[in-house]
């Protein structure tokens, strides 16, 4: 009698839970087919060249809130490129640097700091990886921004943009630097823990054939905390790309594709990713063609999400190979 | 007996004294003791003319914090012959043996006296890194890198190229070595057909060989074994102590065991540290069979250990 | 044989001045590109240790210097006189109603969904499925997630969560809508803690429970959860962490109004449909980049939020201990990571 009602409870409970993850799944699904289906009436008015270069998109952004299409063009023209150059410029710089600094900086914790200076290290670098963007944004805009401004960008310098751009210190390199100050956090953290994971038989065994220490963090250590470090890149790239509010707020607000052919220049010119354009851009959301382009720019970002953790998933596997699990 | 019961199968029989093996008798005189006289020695004593000592451990004390591990021992290390480290746990032969290559230097904390020298020159004064090339280690678990059997072996060699512009991973060079370190470990014939398959998939023996080509794939001049083969099987083992009797001619070997029939197989001499004294050293023959401390006869008899 | 005589008589002790205790590894040795490479690593080090020390002292200082405690209990004022007047009072409210919504939501569905993919999980291509869609979530960027929530608030069968407006049309931006999309956010993170926690529980506890004759449900509920608990409650506290930090979707969803303004008359209804802000948006708010303007109020509310921050990650420490799943407690798995499209062959 007791076995059949814990059966029957048994089944129900499956029922009801398998019901909630279903439930999940369409919600998730219906996202992803929202979003695509909104986004369709910008992709194929524009085509492919909808990711291409082709006039000023702040432009293209007010014509379609005004309702006045421009000359020569349909309401619904629009040209991604400086969004996109944009959100590739900020996330590869700040990644790359990231990365850079978070390798040495998670070896530099584990192997060589010193005990009381790993002891407080560790919950100040968990207390930063949980700090809101906000925050890293208004360090930006009140403290860096300004910083940069006064002393790297030069009057000339302002000056022989000035007809195309204003100058004034919320621009990519702060951007940059204050996106890979936001992630190097969790990329320290990821790494660091595979690092004191690898088995001490290994490190003593390259030790005992008379490497030295470097050598082995870099031969054995490194090459074993490799998922983690794929890992940590992925989480960070995922995070980068997505950041909207704080990048809404430090990297210039104009959708202007920064130039590399303009010298140094280049790195004090203002970017606009494309999550900071959907937050900046909300208030049209209820304007047809300047929705469907706001929702063409979330399905890119969608994609760019599925295709880096497919990335991920795929620099893990030859690791597999020699029994280096993540 | 109840009628309607089906009789049982087997009588068990209670009135017969239970049948014991009797113990060998153990006389006063017979210190053989635990050690079987069936077991062989593996090969004959080697020859005294290849016979050169390789390092000389004088007077040395290891601690570990404030406690004396290892109180004033002194012992010759010869290439040509096998020496063997034996003792209870605890009698500072794992400690004796990580010095040889410095490895005690690892832990904080510690404190050492006397001296070791290797060819003639205190190993503190040499270079710690130089050091362990010439003197390698093998551990006691095999502890292959996660990367395939040719880098494995090539490990140590890959590190001491000079890093001429672009390292190349295979040279013919390298190559080379890394077979006739193979070779010597006795492994080559079983993995040559794939030498990039990844060294976590060998079994525990042929790990451990992988372990030993890689500590000879360097060329030392002394191997040392920490319990090579108390992780292995009795089939394993037989291999790798040919292979440690087939290796003594080219490196000096200093072998850590706990198995006293081990120790007598392979060594050539026996030294017997107990509490961290060296309380024996000797030949092989000398310390199984004539020991001269009371303390070493009831320990190989296995009064204690 | 016993132990005293066994011992003998140790011999004494070296003199002291022939006794060595050596120092750790120099790198003189080394070759110049190793040497180059360890002086790498310290310099990184030391130079974060410094961005952080500076980082924190920074917001120590000015958030403190503007921190007053009249500043927690009054309404913000939109004056000309902006660092004079108003608080964060209905912030702060916003900030406790949007967590609250969104850990009600989050928690139950987050665990019922690990449950089901650790325990259940039938059929398999379905277990992938779902697996992928709470990795979609975990990677979706979190602007992508408003603009999807507002989509759908602003049915008008759904008007019920938020307000209608004059010509008919759902304004789609409430607390509700905020604080149902706001658990979408923690989900990913409340579903890794409790997988992680519920494979860490060896087979032999629930194959015990179940040779006691209890189901698989029962099982769960009574010998599994409670097991589990503190690992669960880290999770859903990192999850709230993760609530009170985002922005994007504040300013999407919450309809900036810099106080709570309610929506008809029904008491806490009311309230939950109405419109209002966080602390993160009032930061933002305030900020250059919005129209307030007023740098001092901004400091003093990021500030808050550290310390807010800092509470959380207290509380996470404390419930898991040494216990930790991830040693640094930040919520981000390996086993979660890359693990997505597990139907990609």
């Amino acid at each position: 009698m007791r076995r059949r009602t814990g059966h029957t409870e048994d089944k129900r409970a499956e029922r009801t839970l398998g019901a909630l993850a279903v439930a999940l799944l369409l919600l998730i699904g219906g996202m992803i087919v929202t979003v695509f289906v909104n986004a369709w009436p910008s992709f194929s008015s524009n085509g492919l060249s909808w990711f291409g270069p082709g006039g000023d998109v702040d432009t293209q952004l007010r014509a379609m809130q005004e309702s006045t299409p421009l000359p020569g063009h349909s309401i619904e023209y629009f040209r991604a490129w400086p969004l996109i150059w944009g959100t590739l410029l900020t996330t590869v710089l700040a990644v790359v640097l990231a990365l850079f600094v978070s390798t040495l900086a998670a070896v530099f914790l584990t192997e060589f700091a010193p005990q009381p200076v790993r002891r407080i290290l560790e919950p100040v670098i968990r207390l930063l990886a949980g700090v809101p963007s906000v925050v890293y944004g208004l360090i930006g805009i009140l403290a860096l921004a300004p910083f940069i401004n006064h002393h790297w960008i030069s009057t000339s310098r302002k000056q022989s943009v000035a007809y195309v751009v204003q100058l004034n210190g919320a621009d990519l390199t702060t951007a940059t630097v204050i996106l890979a100050v936001m992630i190097t956090p969790i990329m320290v953290a990821l790494i660091a823990g595979a690092l004191a994971s690898v088995p001490l038989p290994w490190r003593e065994g390259s030790a005992a054939l008379g490497v030295n220490r470097w050598r082995t963090i870099v031969r054995v250590s490194l090459r074993t905390a490799r998922p983690a470090i794929v890992a940590a890149t992925v989480l960070a790239t995922a995070r980068a790309l997505g950041e909207a509010i704080m990048l809404a707020m430090v990297a210039g607000g104009r959708g202007f594709a920064a130039n590399p052919l303009d010298g140094l220049t280049f790195l004090f010119e203002p970017v606009r990713p494309l999550a900071a354009t959907i937050v900046q851009e909300q208030e049209g959301l209820s304007i047809a063609p300047l929705a469907h382009t706001i929702y063409a720019i979330a399905a890119v970002l969608l994609v760019s999400a599925a295709l880096l953790s497919f990335a991920g998933w795929a620099a893990k596997q030859p690791l597999k190979r020699y029994g280096i699990r993540a | 007996m109840d009628s309607l019961m089906p009789p049982p199968v087997r009588r068990i029989s209670v009135d017969r004294e239970p049948s014991v093996i009797p113990a060998p008798a153990v006389s006063e005189n017979d210190s053989r003791g635990a050690v079987q006289p069936s077991a062989r020695r593996l090969l004959t004593r080697s020859d005294p003319a290849v016979v050169r000592e390789r390092m000389r451990i004088e007077s040395v004390w290891l601690a570990y914090g404030e406690n004396w591990v290892v109180r004033d021992v002194t012992l010759p290390v010869r290439q040509g012959e096998v020496l063997a480290l034996i003792g209870a746990s605890g009698s500072g032969k794992t400690t004796l043996l990580r010095s040889l290559n410095r490895l005690t230097e690892v832990t904080a904390g510690g404190a050492r006296a006397g001296r070791i020298t290797l060819d003639g020159q205190e190993i503190h004064e040499l270079e710690v890194n130089h050091l362990r090339r010439r003197v390698s280690m093998v551990f006691q678990q095999p502890n292959p890198f996660p990367m395939s059997i040719y880098d494995n072996v090539a490990y140590a060699l890959a590190e001491q190229r000079p890093p001429r512009g672009r390292r190349r991973r295979r040279t013919p060079a390298l190559e080379a070595a890394v077979e006739d370190a193979l070779r010597r470990a006795g492994l080559y014939d079983e993995v040559a057909g794939d030498l990039t398959r990844s060294a976590q998939r060998l079994s525990g023996g042929q790990q451990q060989r992988l372990c030993i080509a890689r500590a000879l794939a360097a060329e030392p001049e002394v191997l040392l074994l920490d319990e090579p083969c108390s992780a292995l099987d009795p089939i394993s083992t037989a291999t790798i102590e040919e292979l440690i009797v087939g290796l003594r001619e080219s490196v000096a070997i200093v072998i850590v065991t706990h198995n006293l029939q081990q120790a007598f197989r392979v060594a050539d001499h026996v030294a017997f540290m107990h509490l961290g004294e060296l309380v024996e050293y000797g030949s092989s023959e000398q310390v199984f069979d004539r020991p001269s401390q009371q303390r070493t006869r009831d320990y190989i008899s296995g009064a204690f250990g | 044989m016993d132990g005293a005589a066994l011992l003998g008589t140790p011999k004494p002790a070296p003199r002291a001045g022939a006794v060595v205790r050596p120092k750790r590894q120099g790198t003189s040795a080394w070759p110049l590109i190793d040497r180059i490479g360890y002086w790498l690593c310290w310099a990184t080090g030391i130079a974060l240790c410094l961005i952080v020390l500076w980082i924190v002292v920074y917001m120590m200082i000015k958030g403190i210097g503007y921190l007053r405690p009249a500043l927690f209990v009054e309404h913000p004022a939109a004056s000309l006189q902006q660092s004079k007047s108003g608080g964060f009072l209905d912030p702060i409210e916003g900030t406790l109603i949007i967590t609250a919504i969104g850990t009600l939501i989050a928690a139950p569905t987050g665990i019922g969904i690990a449950v089901w993919l650790s325990e259940y999980a039938r059929p398999a291509p379905l277990a992938r499925a779902v697996e992928s869609a709470v990795d979609v979530i975990a990677g979706v960027p979190s602007v992508v997630l408003a603009i999807f929530g507002l989509l759908v608030f602003s049915e008008s069968f759904l008007g019920f969560l938020s307000e209608h407006a004059a010509n008919g049309t759902v304004y789609g931006r409430s607390f509700f809508a905020a604080g149902i999309v706001m658990a979408l956010l923690a989900l990913p993170l409340i579903v890794g803690s409790t997988r992680e926690a519920l494979s860490q529980v060896p087979d032999r506890v629930r194959e015990a429970s179940y040779a006691l004759g209890k189901s698989r449900a029962s099982t769960i509920r009574c010998v599994l959860l409670p097991s589990i608990r503190p690992d669960v409650a880290s999770g859903i506290a990192l999850g709230m962490g993760r609530i009170i930090g985002d922005t994007a979707i504040i300013t999407i969803l919450l309809g900036q109004t810099l106080t709570t303004q309610a929506v008809g008359g029904t008491p806490v209804l009311g309230l939950l449909r109405g419109t209002g802000s966080t602390l993160t948006s009032y930061v933002f708010y305030n900020s250059p980049a919005g129209e307030g303007n007023s740098p001092q109020k901004a400091y003093a509310a990021a500030f808050v939020l550290l310390v807010i921050v800092l509470l959380l990650n207290a509380l996470v420490t404390a419930l898991t201990g040494g216990r930790r799943l991830d040693r640094l407690g930040i919520g981000a798995r390996l086993s979660l990571i890359g693990r997505s499209f597990p139907w990609i062959p």
